[in-house]
């Protein structure tokens, strides 16, 4: 029987001629991650069992990005416990204020992760690197401290959805739009312990950065991980940035799939997750009057160079409606200098945007940009659920960065059409 | 091993930024993250919860971001068992990790009320639901998780 392009992948990692759905494996990584909320505990684990270093100084990832800069005393001592480990441990890829980014956006763009490699994060977005057709899926702490110590982890061979994209978008429909109209139709558990898998003739319109979003919210699925074919659009990506050698996997013909959906990208419209969950889908033309106190774009998911740019379209000569704040934060300090060079910072400004250093800050409630009771906010970012951004009466509507903006300058939420 | 208690009921797509909001992930200590435990969709938990209840909840428990602060929060309220009719993996995952038991068991998490007493016996995957009288068997482990749970936990399987 044939095997999906993740089954591949593990079987490869596992030493093993070939796997099937439902089989545990222990399988070989190529990298573990770790942010400051996750890898304290981690650090905790891995000292309590008696390791004393890493299992490859080249394949650890630490990133400082959830509450930094150091939002309390708390969160600096959590950090300061990261920056010792390591330094202790000699850990190549770490990142502190100063060279930090979002981590999902930090590591593709430093080449930290490529096709067919195997990739366990103590972040449960860790899935995006499926962009760029790798393994990558999220774990826990105990986890990152066990691949650490070990280099390896154990897996449950995950069955396979496959999405089928055909057609192109229009004008502002970007990858934010496909994956909110996937969830919309599956559920948030409707890819629950299976990939996701992306392919088809619709690819070619879409871009890293559209992938890498789409990818990123495979857990909002509930997904294990989702991934994409790796076409000449990955490669042109990669080219920029990875030099190490770099397998492409492809699936069997005859791969098995639980189901099979075609998603025909032109009949997509702007799409927007009411709370509390991500499956809470409307299109743009359904939501009805919602009113705004906040706008944010930034995150994991949306807070790339592209993302930045097509807000900028928007906003451009506008300006946000009275009593919204919109918050735009870089996700990447090369996005964000990018962005800046562009003249992009000129655009949000004028319309009356706050710019952001790098931070995961408001997405998860931590800080720069907390709800108070009652209080509305579009956000770019991936979660909707009770208390996400800030008081438990809060509420967070998900949407793309262009859907974000113009809802920002209207101060209800709207399509981009409306400006 | 058993565990014997009070049932706590919840509902599907319950997400680990209610089991612990972020607000209270600046520290990683088990007891502080146990007194913030479900506060935003229950507060009286942390004033109801004895040693040794058990959590009753449907679908996709647990879902949402990989934070293993979560089944931390519960293990450490003094939860002795999770039952759900189904998991989030990484949460799955993060239970076994770190010795917190669950039991996948869609019919208990289904007929099980909220404030019944319950009792689980880990060893056979039997569920006693003592106020009703009904009883229901969880999916057993497969052996490899067995063997982690057994040895108390990832770390330890290590060794």
């Amino acid at each position: 029987m044939g095997m999906t392009m993740t089954q591949k992948i593990l079987a490869d990692h596992a030493g093993l001629e070939s796997v099937k759905a439902g089989q545990l494996i222990k399988a070989k990584l190529d990298m573990v991650l770790g942010n400051d909320v996750t890898t304290p505990v981690a650090i905790k684990e891995f000292k309590a069992a008696g390791f004393d270093k890493v299992f490859d100084k080249d394949k650890v990832s630490i990133v400082l990005d959830h509450f930094t800069p150091n939002k309390d005393i708390k969160s600096a001592e959590h950090c300061k416990m990261c920056r010792e480990f390591a330094g202790d441990k000699d850990v190549t890829n770490f990142y502190d204020v100063g060279e930090m980014g979002v981590e999902h956006a930090l590591l593709p763009e430093k080449g930290l992760v490529a096709p067919g490699e195997v990739i366990i994060g103590a972040d449960s977005h860790t899935c995006t690197y499926g962009a760029v057709g790798a393994f990558s899926t999220g774990v826990g702490s105990t986890d990152m401290a066990a691949g650490m110590a070990t280099g390896e982890a154990w897996f449950k061979v995950p069955s396979a959805l496959k999405f089928n994209l055909t057609g192109k978008p229009a004008k502002w429909i970007s990858g934010k739009d496909v994956i909110l109209h996937i969830i919309g139709m599956i559920g948030v558990d409707g890819a629950l312990y299976k990939s996701m898998e992306f392919g088809g003739d619709g690819l070619k319109y879409l871009s890293i950065d559209d992938r890498l979003t789409m990818a990123n919210m495979a857990i909002e699925a509930g997904g294990k991980n989702g991934i994409f074919e790796v076409d000449d659009v990955t490669k042109a990506y990669l080219d920029e940035r990875v030099d190490r050698e770099y397998k492409i996997y492809t699936a069997d013909s005859d791969a098995q799939y639980d189901a099979v959906y075609d998603i025909d990208l032109s009949a997509l419209k702007p799409t927007v997750a009411f709370p509390h969950l991500p499956e809470n889908t409307k299109t743009i033309d359904e939501v009805g009057e919602v009113k705004l106190d906040q706008c944010v774009i930034g995150s994991c998911t949306n807070g790339r160079l592209e993302d930045l740019e097509k807000a900028a379209e928007i906003f451009k000569g506008k300006h946000v409606a009275k009593n919204v704040r919109a918050i735009i934060i870089p996700a990447t300090q090369k996005i964000y200098r990018e962005a800046m060079k562009e003249g992009l910072f000129d655009i949000f400004m004028d319309a009356g945007c706050v710019i952001s250093t790098p931070t995961c800050g408001p997405c998860l409630g931590g800080h720069m940009g907390i709800l108070a009771k009652g209080e509305r906010a579009i956000s770019t970012s991936n979660r909707n659920f009770v208390g996400r951004m800030g008081h438990p009466e809060s509420e967070v509507y998900l949407a793309s960065p262009v859907v974000a903006a113009a809802s920002a300058i209207k101060g209800y939420i709207c399509g981009p059409d409306e400006i | 091993m058993n565990a014997k208690g009070k049932v706590h009921k919840y509902l599907d797509n319950v997400d680990t930024d209610v089991i612990i909001p972020a607000r209270y992930l600046n520290s990683s200590e088990p007891s502080e993250l146990a007194a913030h435990c479900m506060e935003d969709i229950d507060k009286d938990f942390v004033n109801n919860v004895e040693q040794g209840d058990i959590m009753v909840a449907r679908n996709n428990f647990g879902c949402g971001s990989s934070r293993e602060h979560a089944p931390i929060a519960i293990k450490a309220s003094g939860i002795g068992c999770v039952i759900a009719a189904t998991f989030a993996r990484i949460f799955y995952r993060n239970a076994i990790n770190i010795g917190l038991p669950i039991m996948e068991c869609p019919e208990a998490a289904e007929n099980i009320n909220d404030g019944d007493e319950v009792e689980v016996d880990f060893d056979t995957g039997i569920i006693k639901d003592i106020t009703t009288g009904k009883e229901f068997k969880a999916e057993p482990f497969p052996e490899f998780i067995k063997e982690i749970i057994n040895k108390n936990g990832l770390m330890n399987s290590l060794n």
